[in-house]
């Protein structure tokens, strides 16, 4: 049994959540929440927590080097943080850059992509 | 003397929602001039690239520069002159509006209508007094960002947050990920001014202390910061440093996050009344400051939390303006002040100017305190009350809001109430 804290995220409120976990890592109980969507969030946040990676890369353009914003266009998972950046330092881009265009494809998992946020034309 | 019959100064989010929403009030985009002292519109949101803009406008969540590509695309599609590297130099009160850029020189232009929309700027440690020496590597939590998103440079490889505000908390992480150290976050108060999901995101996630009720007491270094001594604040006690508490802490870098200022030496000069507590323009419900056909909106007229609020106010702002140029606007029979009663640090608008049918008024507002299981209300000075709301949890970091219906607006003109109160009752629970 392990017990994890976590404070909600979902509204301002920052209710303190309490997960207990069996010994095969299957959720046991979830205290402290105060609505569904808090419970929702506890649930995935200690089973399998996920994030939006934002950062730059840099960009040729006919102005030289610039920074493009980037983005995962789903979370990833947030102990895989470190080796997307990896990934993201490594990345060139050359304009034209359209919005939503993809840069690396299958970024960390299937069906991720790592996507421009701006146009540089 | 060129004139043009609306002026928006700033093309950030907040001028260019305007320009959007005049012309789509009946404006002719050529009657409209967008002046943005950047090299390309979009103002701040260029920088911030992290994700959690446009929840409410767009129903997604985008980063700061798609948020603002979406704005720009739009007004590209209705063809709004926007004027990039162009200084407003001043304002009057009768709209003229004197500005450089390159391509036009020194030039003073006239208006039917001036839009403000220059946005905020950082406060920095000048207005914070931190004694010590003055190396480099003291930077503003936004100028860092500005350095590492925009030009590509990282500003330094240990560092000390100052301010718990959501940019330090977004730096902190964004620093964290391109490979520098944080140390430590320091907020003088004993709450967090930042949402709750950025302290989780940002900081428990690569386990960064967030020192609650404390404070940098000494900058260290003669070039460049060698460290910074952070020390605990009383609380009892002016938040006064507590002497045998300070802690040393290695680092080339500080950066501070310590709160936002609107940009009002324009609206200054031109002798436009403002707010003490907003420290932007006095404005009624379309967001008209005390000059007549001069309207404010965005973080130029009171600091706001989430970006899609700024829309949605250069809406309003943007919609009266073309209303006053194409004669629509209604007259106003009588003004009525509001004020802000128990709990309640400021409200925008701060008066409502009443036409004979009046419309519904939406009051946006900070609390002073963070407070559990509340009620917040709006109510006249005789005390009937016009919309009221419950809430488990207000903070000031959040902006809190309530709609006046047009039906109780009428009441109130009928009759004849002097004044409006937002204020909030505590209904039980811990504060």
């Amino acid at each position: 049994m392990t017990t994890k804290e976590l404070t909600c995220v979902v509204c301002p409120a920052g209710c303190r959540i309490t997960v207990t976990l069996n010994d095969k890592g299957d959720i046991e109980s979830i205290e402290g929440y105060t609505c569904l969507r808090g419970k929702t969030y506890a649930a995935n946040e200690v089973t399998h927590p996920v994030r939006t990676l934002t950062s730059t890369v840099t960009i040729e353009t006919a102005e030289g080097k610039k920074m493009l914003p980037v983005r995962t266009d789903a979370g990833i998972p947030r102990e895989r943080l470190f080796d997307a950046m990896k990934i993201v330092r490594a990345t060139r881009a050359k304009a034209p850059v359209h919005t939503g265009d993809i840069l690396v494809a299958d970024f960390i998992e299937p069906g991720t992509n790592l996507v421009a946020c701006k146009d540089f034309l | 003397m060129a004139e043009h019959k609306l002026i928006i100064i700033g093309g950030g989010p907040a001028g260019l929602s305007a320009a959007v929403a005049a012309v789509d009030a009946g404006l002719a985009p050529e009657d409209i001039l967008v002046l943005e002292r950047d090299s390309e519109p979009g103002g701040i949101l260029n920088q911030c690239i992290h994700a959690g803009f446009g929840l409410h406008r767009f129903g997604e969540e985008l980063t700061g520069p798609e948020y603002s590509g979406r704005y720009i695309a739009m007004a590209r599609e209705r063809r709004i002159p926007i004027l990039c590297n162009a200084m407003v130099l001043s304002l009057t009160d009768d709209r003229r509006v004197t500005f450089v850029s390159p391509e036009t020189g020194y030039t003073t232009v006239e208006a039917e209508a001036v839009i403000l929309a220059m946005g905020c700027r950082e406060r920095t440690r000048g207005a914070l007094s931190i004694p010590g020496t003055r190396p480099s590597g003291v930077y503003t939590a936004g100028c860092a960002q500005r350095y590492i998103n925009i030009e590509g440079y990282m500003p330094g490889h240990r560092v000390v947050i100052l301010g718990s505000g959501d940019i330090g908390l977004i730096m902190a992480r964004r620093m964290t990920l391109e490979g520098a150290k944080v140390l430590a976050v320091c907020e003088i108060m004993p709450y967090s001014g930042g949402l709750a999901r950025n302290i989780v995101q940002c900081l428990d996630d690569f386990g960064i202390p967030l020192k609650l009720s404390h404070t940098v007491v000494q900058i260290h270094g003669r070039d460049r910061v060698e460290g910074v001594t952070v020390a605990a604040v009383d609380e009892a006690n002016g938040r006064r440093p507590i002497p045998g508490t300070e802690e040393y802490f290695e680092c080339d870098t500080l950066l501070l996050s310590v709160g936002l200022i609107p940009e009002n030496e324009l609206t200054r000069g031109a002798g436009i009344d403002l707010d003490r507590m907003t420290n932007g323009a006095s404005v009624n419900q379309f967001r008209e400051t005390s000059a007549p056909g001069i309207y404010a909106c965005g973080n130029v007229l009171h600091v706001h939390d989430l970006v899609d609020y700024v829309s949605e106010e250069a809406d309003t702002a943007g919609r009266a303006a073309a209303a006053r140029i194409l004669g629509e606007s209604a007259p106003v029979v009588r003004s009525v002040k509001l004020s802000t009663g128990h709990g309640v640090r400021y409200t925008v608008p701060e008066r409502i100017d009443l036409a004979e049918e009046p419309e519904d008024v939406r009051i946006f507002f900070r609390v002073t305190d963070v407070y559990k299981k509340v009620q917040l209300v709006v109510e006249t000075e005789g005390g009937e009350v016009l919309v009221k709301k419950a809430k488990s949890a207000v903070a000031p970091g959040e902006m809190e809001s309530l709609t006046i219906p047009a039906a109780k607006l009428a009441g109130v003109l009928k009759s004849g109430e002097g004044g409006i109160i937002v204020k909030l009752n505590e209904t039980g629970g811990d504060k």
